[in-house]
């Protein structure tokens, strides 16, 4: 593991450029993808990439948030915010992907779903609920893994996961640190503040239970040595898909919904108020 | 025996239900919406809507149960679940005494089982007044734990939504808020039972996100603003004016997330028909 670095340099860390992102991935850790586009209901949505591919020999779906590198790239994918469009592809994948008996893997990276005129018309809010309720009872291995920023309801429609990881440096979180500081203190400058109280690193989370496991990053970061991170990442998803496909897909939903129901259920502190 | 339990918890519901029904000032009042002046009485008679205009003032937990449900039939579930402060954050804990004590309550959420027209049912509302009705923790505790007592009591579900969104002293916990609900929903509807939901003023973020957009049925009170993103968020973005009436319920309806704009006096009647018309569907 890479020296103790802040939560605000960790969010620095998360959100560098040239930090592996989904195609990356997609290059290093698949073979055979074949992209899937469109929500058969009015479009497409580039900021999220998804399809089949064969994960060490195996078919699986792989859904990812696509922010791109390059400013055309950026644009391109709206810099990796979806629309309504974005998450109902990713909900018509993950159906199919229980009807072909495939695991489903997600790499989350956004600073959130887009919060735009066109987004609200066609139902964002409506979209991403429809992602929490029907991931939690997909009975096949589902995997997420938060490569760079997850935040808000944007990044958790791609992760109601039988397994939650976070590479070391990513951060986890309700929003950004400078909209978490432009709400609760109407300045978005105080976002370094924000990012300590807000305990959005990995290691928080993995007290906290919200994930499951770390993910080791090189020294720096993982845009210091791409290949070497991304070794990281799929020794990591081979560990947990392999305990995950002894399951049926019963106790995989079940599991599942254990997780996420143990979440802030009454008070583990005490109890006499 | 049963009547005189009937009779004081109607008194029960009754009494909280004033409190929660107070408007300030004095004897007028002034409506946000058309700045017109009414009389506090008229008002309050009329369910807390704008005589004028129409306009529906937002109202308490409490009150808003005691305008559907009927008479004699409310008890509370899970009154005492306590707030909790689970990344420790500085000043939270005052925020939330000083929101207990200005409304009563212990969190944004009263959930109860009552009856509305004879039916029974679990209904759930969310309190604006409590931290702008914002998902913390407790609040997603209480709404999943209403939902798992009527999926085992077989019972149709009515949830009342009204908030700000995350609850931001709480960070992920709030989010993880919207993964447990949608859950327990989905286990809930797997037994072909009937939920509805109600959408008022204002329903945003990760409450628009998760249950208030799940329900079978999906109702709006006339005016309510129900989104995800908020309207100041999206016009920082985009960098336009948004169109008049954007967000509002009846704009929600005419975008085909809304079934029915219903204004307050006629939601305990129409909410007492869904439940006539799925009678049947309620036993699996």
């Amino acid at each position: 593991m890479s020296e103790n670095l802040t939560a605000a340099q960790r969010v620095a860390v998360a959100r560098h450029p040239q930090r592996p992102n989904i195609t990356d991935y997609l290059n290093a850790l698949f073979t055979d993808f074949f992209e899937q586009k469109g929500d058969r209901l009015c479009g497409e949505d580039a900021a999220i990439l998804g399809g089949v591919a064969l994960y060490h020999g195996r078919p699986v779906t792989v859904i990812g948030t696509r922010k791109g590198k390059t400013l055309e790239e950026n644009l391109q994918c709206n810099f990796g915010m979806p629309n309504p469009e974005g998450y109902r592809k990713a909900l018509r994948l993950m159906k199919q992907a229980e009807k072909f008996r495939r695991p489903v893997l997600t790499f989350i990276d956004t600073s959130g779903a887009y919060p735009g005129l066109e987004a609200e018309a066609r139902g964002q809010g409506e979209a991403i609920a429809r992602n929490l309720m029907e991931m939690s009872r997909l009975t096949v291995p589902v995997i997420a893994v938060i490569t760079g920023e997850g935040n808000s309801g944007g990044a958790l429609a791609l992760g109601v996961a039988n397994r939650v990881l976070m590479q070391e440096n990513a951060v986890y979180a309700i929003l950004s640190p400078e909209g978490f500081a432009s709400i609760l203190w109407k300045d978005s400058s105080r976002h370094g503040e924000a990012c300590d109280l807000m305990k959005l690193t990995a290691p928080d989370l993995l007290g906290m239970q919200v994930i499951d496991d770390i993910i080791p990053e090189p020294e720096g970061g993982a845009h210091l040595a791409p290949v070497i991170a991304m070794r990281q990442v799929d020794q990591a998803i081979s560990r947990h898909l392999a305990e995950l496909t002894k399951e049926s897909g019963a106790a995989l939903a079940a599991e599942r919904y254990q997780k996420f129901r143990k979440m802030g259920a009454a008070a583990p502190q005490k109890e006499d108020s | 025996m049963n009547s005189i339990f009937a009779k004081r918890r109607a008194r029960l519901l009754a009494m909280k239900a004033i409190r929660d029904n107070y408007i300030p000032g004095d004897k007028l009042v002034t409506c946000p919406h058309c700045q017109q002046e009414s009389e506090k009485k008229l008002v309050a008679q009329g369910l807390s809507v704008c005589p004028k205009c129409g306009y529906h003032f937002p109202i308490g937990a409490y009150y808003r149960l005691s305008t559907i449900l009927d008479p004699g039939t409310f008890h509370e579930l899970n009154e005492k679940l306590p707030a909790a402060d689970p990344l420790a954050f500085p000043g939270y804990p005052e925020k939330l005494s000083a929101a207990q004590r200005k409304t009563g309550l212990t969190e944004a959420a009263v959930t109860a089982v009552g009856a509305i027209g004879g039916r029974k049912c679990v209904v759930g509302v969310l309190d604006n007044r409590f931290l702008m009705g914002s998902m913390s923790a407790a609040v997603g505790e209480k709404i999943t734990l209403a939902i798992e007592y009527a999926t085992k009591n077989k019972l149709p579900l009515i949830l009342f939504a009204a908030s700000g969104g995350a609850r931001m002293q709480e960070g992920i916990l709030s989010l993880m808020q919207m993964a447990k609900t949608s859950a327990a929903l989905a286990r809930f509807s797997e037994k072909g039972l009937l939920y509805i939901s109600v959408l008022t003023d204002p329903t945003t973020g990760g409450v628009t996100a998760s249950f208030a957009s799940l329900g079978d049925i999906i109702l709006a009170e006339p005016g309510a603003l129900i989104g995800f993103a908020g309207p100041r968020v999206i016009q920082q973005t985009i960098g336009e004016t948004l169109p008049e009436g954007f967000q509002r319920a009846e704009y929600q309806e005419e975008h085909g997330f809304v079934d029915a704009v219903v204004p307050r006096d006629q939601m305990r009647e129409t909410l007492a028909r869904l439940l006539r018309l799925h009678e049947k569907g309620g036993r699996p």
